[in-house]
């Protein structure tokens, strides 16, 4: 791999990062509200004390140059800290970015794994009975919106049958393999909402791209050769087909991201977004910002893998 | 209720003919809280009950793990910065103070050896200065002992204005003083007649002296401490995650014998409220959710998951409409609703009335609010056993009628009451909010019924209560006729809220609508009272001037006072918990346990 190419993609990524920050900064300055706002409501506290706190905490100053100061000192990487909690932007992220990997992680690779085998199954045999019904199946994986199918779920396994606790709790007061087993128990139903919702859309990417490719000429001569059917489908079509879902998935994984939001409310998983989701409602400019950067810096990556990823499917794509 | 007949009846309770607890009750007949009750009781030489515990494990620990859930998971754990109810929670697991309230609005002792009292001479009869005696032999989680210094510390950090403690309302006006080791004598600059205030429930919790010393004023921010609690409460400090966790284990020399019995405790925040009723109610996963603002309809259908129960604790906050005293359509100098305007309909006393009449809180609580929003009078109550004898309500719409006709409201030919060219069409605004804009509905439809035409308008709650100068659409600026929305004392001293109606209080572009008064009605009289109150000695005659103030209110439809709305909670049908209305949800955490 062409180091050149990485750094000057990494390059690249600079102004649109300080964009997106321009950006957020602005809107979030025009928004109303106010991080103090239930000191005002509350008779029993003097009007001075908020004051105080907002001249300390740098609120009074004008926009350009609150930005200014958080990009210098993000520069020198300090990510300031929250209004809300008083705690370094950089801990709260920290603290919560295990869980939101795992459980999102989780998820992409449950529907990375459903998804290209039912996809690849579908496409051999067009209009078969099992391609009716996956694809009936993909269809209501992706219309179903996950707010709704992570209640579905809560009231059958959490409310009905008992089985599954449906709040997530991050600590866990077990040890071996007691622990495991409560973590996987209390994260099965959030990867399955996460990973379904996004395993619909792959399988029907799936067997689109594969039926384009299984008609190719060169699949074809390689049948002509009397190489087996198995090794034709994984060797010849599977790894061409998969070029357009390295893409989509590597597109996809903010929109993932965006998703967990909702579903890390339903579980109370204790994700980056669910941070994300507190700090806005209460106006907490710095962790907004940091959280936001994260997304951007991991939206970036993911792109860089996704390009990294072709030219390991396909040598042709070429790097300059 | 008058000033003797209050003196008859604190005699009865020292000889006791009358019981504490049925004088507290007449006393909020009378529209007094029940601390206030207490208070007056203490001043007049009587000695606070000792309530009796119903604390039955007979020893330390062995309970497991308690599970609570609160929806909006702590962000800080340090007192002093506290801001919601949510951060003075999570802090009181480990954080104590010297004395918090009980249900009954009792002060119930717990870094204090005693409350103040008359009778041993440790509160003054001029109500200028009264003496703590600590309690001995508690320690810090760390082993520190607990003295006299760390509550004068406490008093020195809140009231520092660099610090930029939201407790220093408390602290800011008071002296402290060590007396010896474990008594500490405070001094009001005025006669002070509410002075259970500082140290006290939710603004009291002691934090150490030798962690903090080095972080007071402007560095405040970065004491570690204020992430890892050492504090003197029935829970050590474990983890903390902002918004998501608290979780604490057993103190092994909590300074109460055979408490706590739980050998840790988890409170997990985030989510929403339904499904945290859910968990306690339905599926049994949580022993106890906190500040359950679902609609009582819902919260009845998971009841019957029988895993537990609601639990409702009467507390202070009331929801009420406020009638606009100023001109909200005229702009004065660059501000509308200017106190230098005043309104050219609802200024008649005959239209208020009107509208109070066609406010139909009966309906409001059957029909919204359930068991959660009761009807009230008053402005200043406890919904639970509220009777009142000197306010009543009334919806009446054709009463409502007579008197518009009799003020020659007369109606025009659009169907709209009109008077000299001014016409009865008003603005009425709320934060968005679905109970909310139910009960808007029913106002407007009486309002029409009666000929008067009400415009109904909702502002999304982050603007609604936020204190932005520039936005016109908070609720200080009042730029409508009508306003609605929830508050309460927070404390359980009604003084401070009885503050909003006082003329100085004007909310204005020159004080940049931090003025409490939003209704920006004045009142020579009041405001003689309201200081009058501020100074009186006596405290039998400073509960009849509050009475009288609750009264001058509601009667002069200052405020139309709704439903008054109670502490809602879910609680596991195994766990026993004291809950108070004048204090934290955690304040009484030791003595809670599991029935077997």
């Amino acid at each position: 791999m062409n180091r050149q190419y990485i750094i000057r993609r990494i390059l690249i990524a600079i102004p649109s990062l300080l964009g997106i920050s321009v950006i957020l900064f602005g809107v979030l300055a025009m928004a109303p509200g106010d991080p103090f706002e239930e000191l005002a409501t509350n008779p029993a506290i003097p009007p001075e004390v908020r004051q105080a706190l907002r001249a300390k905490f740098g609120l009074d100053d004008p926009v350009w140059q609150r930005y200014v100061h958080w990009l210098s000192a993000m520069v020198q990487g300090d990510w300031g800290f929250s209004f809300q909690s008083r705690m370094d932007v950089d801990m709260l992220i920290l603290q919560r970015l295990p869980v939101t990997l795992i459980v999102i992680g989780a998820s992409q690779i449950l529907a990375i794994s459903v998804a290209i085998p039912v996809g690849v199954l579908a496409a051999i045999r067009p209009y078969s009975i099992f391609d009716q019904i996956a694809s009936t199946f993909a269809m209501i994986g992706f219309s179903l919106p996950t707010f709704f199918t992570g209640l579905v779920l809560i009231l059958v396994f959490s409310i009905q049958l008992d089985w599954l606790p449906f709040v997530y709790r991050a600590d866990v007061d077990a040890t071996g393999w007691a622990f495991y087993w409560e973590h996987i128990k209390q994260s099965i139903m959030p990867v399955i909402v996460l990973g379904l919702a996004q395993a619909g859309a792959l399988v029907r990417f799936m067997r689109s791209s594969v039926l384009d490719v299984i008609r190719l000429d060169y699949v074809t001569t390689a049948r002509s050769k009397g190489i087996g059917e198995r090794k034709v489908i994984v060797r010849h079509v599977v790894r061409n087909a998969l070029i357009p879902i390295v893409t989509l998935v590597a597109l996809q994984l903010p929109a993932v991201f965006g998703g967990a939001i909702v579903t890390e409310q339903i579980f109370r998983v204790p994700g980056i977004g669910s941070l994300l989701i507190a700090a806005i409602l209460a106006n907490d400019t710095p962790v907004v910002m940091g959280v936001t950067f994260v997304f951007a810096c991991l939206v970036v990556l993911f792109n860089l893998i996704a390009d990294i990823l072709y030219g390991w499917l396909d040598p042709r794509i070429s790097f300059r | 209720m008058n000033e003797h007949e209050l003196r008859r009846l604190i005699g009865d309770v020292k000889v006791g003919k009358l019981s504490r607890r049925g004088f507290a009750q007449r006393m909020l007949a009378v529209g007094l809280t029940a601390p206030m009750a207490t208070q007056l009781l203490a001043v007049s030489g009587v000695a606070h009950a000792q309530p009796k515990s119903q604390y039955k494990p007979t020893k330390r620990g062995g309970g497991g793990l308690l599970k609570v859930l609160w929806w909006q998971g702590p962000t800080l754990l340090n007192p002093h910065f506290a801001v919601g109810t949510k951060d003075q929670d999570g802090s009181r697991i480990f954080y104590e103070p010297l004395a918090a309230w009980d249900p009954d609005g009792n002060l119930k002792p717990k870094l204090a050896a005693s409350i103040p009292g008359r009778e041993d001479g440790t509160l003054a009869a001029d109500g200028k200065s009264l003496v703590w005696k600590l309690k001995q032999g508690v320690t810090w989680h760390d082993g520190r002992p607990f003295t006299a210094d760390d509550v004068v510390f406490n008093w020195e950090y809140a009231k520092d204005p660099g610090t930029a403690a939201v407790t220093s309302g408390s602290y800011k006006d008071i002296m402290v003083e060590k007396v010896d080791q474990y008594s500490v004598r405070v001094k009001f600059a005025k006669p002070t007649p509410f002075w259970a205030d500082a140290f006290v429930g939710t603004r009291g919790m002691m934090i150490p002296k030798h962690l903090f010393a080095d972080f007071i004023g402007g560095k405040s921010r970065e004491a570690p401490t204020n992430l890892k609690p050492v504090g003197t409460g029935a829970y050590m400090f474990k983890d903390f995650k902002p918004g998501d966790l608290v979780s604490g284990v057993i103190n092994p020399k909590y300074h109460q014998d055979n408490k706590p019995y739980f050998d840790a405790i988890e409170m997990k925040g985030g989510g929403d409220a339904v499904s945290a009723a859910r968990a306690v109610l339905q599926s049994g996963e949580y022993d106890y959710a906190w500040n359950m603002q679902v609609e009582d309809e819902i919260l009845s259908r998971l009841e019957k998951g029988g895993k537990g129960k609601v639990v409702i604790s009467p507390g202070g906050n009331i929801e009420h409409i406020q009638l606009n005293n100023t001109d909200p359509w005229t702009e004065v100098d660059g501000e509308r609703s200017s106190i230098k305007t005043k309104h050219p309909t609802l200024s008649d006393p005959a239209v208020r009335r009107a509208l109070s009449l066609l406010v139909d809180k009966a309906s409001v609580e059957k029909h919204i609010y359930g068991r959660t929003g009761i009807a009230t009078a008053n402005f200043i109550n406890n919904p639970k056993r509220f009777v009142s004898t000197t306010t009543k309500y009334e919806f009446n719409i054709d009463k409502a009628i007579d008197i518009l006709e009799k003020a020659g409201w007369k109606k025009g030919a659009d169907g709209i009451r009109e008077k000299d060219g001014k016409k009865l069409k008003y603005l009425y605004q709320t934060s968005i909010n679905q109970p909310r804009q139910k009960n808007q509905a029913i106002v407007k439809q009486a309002c029409q019924k009666a000929g008067i035409e009400v415009e109904l308008k909702s502002v999304t709650a982050s603007v609604f209560f936020s204190s932005d100068i520039s936005n016109p659409d908070t609720y200080p600026h009042f730029y409508a006729d009508l306003q609605m929305y929830n508050n309460g004392p927070q404390q359980p001293d009604p003084a401070v809220f009885l503050r909003q109606f006082c003329s100085w209080e004007v909310a204005s572009k020159a004080n940049k609508w931090q003025g409490r008064n939003i209704t920006r009605w004045q009142n020579k009289e009041y405001d003689d009272i309201y200081n009058a109150a501020q100074k009186e000695i006596d405290p039998v005659k400073r509960a009849a001037m509050m009475i009288k103030m609750n009264d001058m209110v509601v009667n002069d439809h200052v405020v139309i006072p709704v439903v008054a709305r109670p502490i809602v909670t879910a609680v596991s049908n195994k766990l026993t918990c004291e809950l108070s209305g004048w204090d934290n949800n955690t304040w009484d955490l030791a003595n809670w346990f599991r029935e077997a």
